[in-house]
């Protein structure tokens, strides 16, 4: 109850922040945060409660919105009929994937799935007469709603959010059924799992479906946020991104991935405002070496994420 | 298109360099591996290190030899100093956490690489001047025979190394069999210390071999990294002998499917060698052989 409490707290926190915001530049940044925090939810649900790593999952982000993006744009489906055959075309992608590669263990799993999110960026970046190649996709339709068209910041803003605490409510729902209860059996001891009679195979391949599917919904909306898409966001380097965005907030909580997508996404928004101006070489992906040390503390110092340690910080507190 | 025997030898040729490149990463993994049981996803940027190293300060002053000695001397005290920051203080952590500390570790130096060097691509001037090597209508520039000799030499020198001196039997030992090693008065500590330091001093030395070919940039270490990755897995990931065979396999089979088929889809041909060996045998490389632990 108590938990409820909080979040809807929260949620009307976010309700009246666009009053507070001084401009559609930051309302943007609220916007990739509620999408990074879809993605990296999913992610969450795959390596916080299945204890499975995937270092792939920016393609399931990608797969999610070139999908849309094409059968809307090229195919003139409309937006939302797009998006409810991307999301599960890129979770039944996952879960045929995942037949094979979740029988995998540790190391291989995690460069498979990297494997995987490489082949998916090169489709992107060649297959130039489905997905434009490099100079990308334009004129992707804006998602509407009977004479309603999400087409301004503040709208969007609305959406994702609303569509952010229903995935962190439905998460919610699966880690605290028996599914979820499987689920944690896996991470704890996948052997003990199988002993006490779980298919362990199927429950990680239905959660990895399941985290794609997150991820395919975040690109969806992104795709009709931004209508256009080009594979460059998509690579190594998001996927990287979000498993920052999941250890730094908690690898076995699903608020935590939120919080964590606030603090990378925030964070990387200032680090590429700020590094310029301290090197000269130009343009570069500067934030990287903070990710990187990020990833060390955390896994070093404060393996439960932020959550954890602002849970302990309350109860010494308390 | 009916393909010419040359055109084929001269894939066969370049995935030939390219692949001894790839060998002496996937070594590298396989030494930490061995001993440690790690998996060092920032290889790649050790590679990445030792060519910019020797770039900079064969520019600085120092003659080309020197540079590339002091490059790689430097590079294996970067690795030596990565294990004491990042992976001793983790040791006994689950393999997910091991995993995200080298992702970490790799980032952090590519971005640390950045800051030094921008992105600017460096040229080295290649070991030897002189025109390429004309074979049956296929070419190979002289610095491709440099890789191919320096590959070779460097394991006959490790065969050496692992079975004919203490340090190296002490290695061994570690990769057998911790306890037993421990027991028998082998720091493996300190075997752990050694082991990061060689494999990034290997990695180096595959750095600046190649980079009179293709440069040396911030990011060459990725690619790099995840096809000698690639090419251990293929060898089973604990042999020396497993390891040049897949990097070598890995290098030609690239190298052939650029040419052969699109060279846009390039970088796909080691992930599908691997994807595929996964889908086959999916179980992993090698079963049967690991008992797994309760």
């Amino acid at each position: 109850m108590k938990i409820y409490s909080g979040w809807a707290a929260v949620a009307v926190g976010l309700a009246f922040l666009p009053v507070l915001l001084p401009s559609n530049y930051y309302l943007g940044i609220m916007i990739f945060i509620g999408l990074n925090a879809l993605a990296a939810m999913g992610l969450c649900l795959l390596m916080g409660y299945a204890g499975q790593i995937s270092l792939g999952h920016a393609a399931f982000f990608g797969l999610g919105a070139y999908t849309s993006g094409i059968l809307s744009a090229s195919y003139g489906l409309s937006p939302w009929l797009s998006m409810a055959i991307a999301v599960p075309a890129t979770a039944g992608l996952a879960f045929a994937l995942g037949v094979p590669i979740l029988r995998l263990q540790g190391y291989y799993l995690a460069v498979a799935t990297l494997g995987m999110g490489i082949i998916v960026y090169l489709v992107f970046m060649n297959w130039t007469s489905l997905t434009g190649g490099p100079s990308g996709l334009s004129s992707i339709p804006y998602l509407t709603l009977g004479p309603f068209t999400f087409n301004r910041d503040l709208k969007v803003y609305y959406l994702v959010w609303a569509m952010v605490f229903l995935a962190l409510a439905g998460g919610r729902n699966i880690v605290n059924s028996r599914v979820g209860r499987a689920l944690r059996s896996i991470h704890s001891s996948e052997i003990a799992a199988q002993a006490m009679g779980i298919n362990t195979s199927r429950y990680k391949v239905k959660v990895f479906a399941l985290s794609a599917g997150y991820a395919a919904l975040a690109g969806g909306l992104y795709a009709h946020y931004l209508t256009f898409i080009s594979p460059a966001p998509f690579g190594y380097q998001f996927s990287i991104e979000l498993l920052v965005m999941v250890v730094v907030g908690g690898i076995g909580n699903l608020s935590g991935a939120i919080l964590g997508a606030a603090v990378i996404t925030l964070l990387s928004e200032i680090l590429r405002d700020l590094m310029p101006r301290l090197f000269s070489y130009g343009a570069g992906e500067y934030e990287i070496v903070f990710f990187g040390i990020l990833l060390i503390v955390f896994m070093i110092f404060l393996p439960g994420g932020l959550v954890q340690g602002l849970e302990f910080m309350r109860r010494r507190r308390a | 298109m009916a393909l010419l025997g040359s055109q084929i030898l001269q894939y066969v040729l370049s995935g030939i360099v390219v692949g001894g490149i790839y060998a002496l990463i996937a070594i590298g993994f396989v030494v930490i591996f061995n001993v440690t049981g790690i998996i060092n996803f920032a290889q790649g940027e050790f590679v990445m290190f030792g060519s910019l190293l020797a770039v900079s300060l064969h520019t600085a002053t120092l003659s080309l030899s020197a540079a590339l000695l002091v490059a790689v001397l430097l590079t294996a005290l970067l690795g030596a100093i990565l294990e004491r920051v990042a992976i001793h203080p983790a040791k006994g952590a689950s393999i997910a956490t091991q995993i995200i500390i080298t992702i970490g570790a790799s980032i952090a130096l590519r971005g640390i690489a950045l800051m030094i060097w921008g992105t600017t691509p460096y040229p080295l001037p290649p070991f030897t001047e002189g025109p390429p090597l004309i074979l049956s209508g296929a070419v190979i520039v002289q610095q491709g025979l440099w890789v191919i000799g320096v590959t070779a030499f460097l394991l006959v020198g490790l065969h050496g190394f692992f079975h004919w001196t203490i340090l190296g039997k002490a290695l061994r030992a570690c990769a057998y069999n911790s306890v037993g090693a421990l027991l028998n008065g082998i720091s493996v500590n300190r075997m752990s210390l050694f082991s990061f330091s060689l494999s990034a001093g290997l990695s180096a030395v595959a750095g600046i071999v190649i980079s009179p070919i293709t440069y040396a940039t911030y990011d060459m270490g990725s690619m790099l990294g995840l096809k000698g990755f690639v090419a251990a897995m293929v060898g089973g990931l604990t042999s020396i002998r497993g390891a040049v065979v897949g990097g070598l396999l890995v290098g030609i089979l690239e190298s052939l499917g650029a040419g052969v088929v699109s060279s846009g889809y390039k970088d796909a041909v080691a992930f599908l060698v691997l994807l595929a060996l996964f889908f086959l045998k999916p179980e992993g490389i090698f079963a049967g052989r690991e008992k797994v632990k309760v």
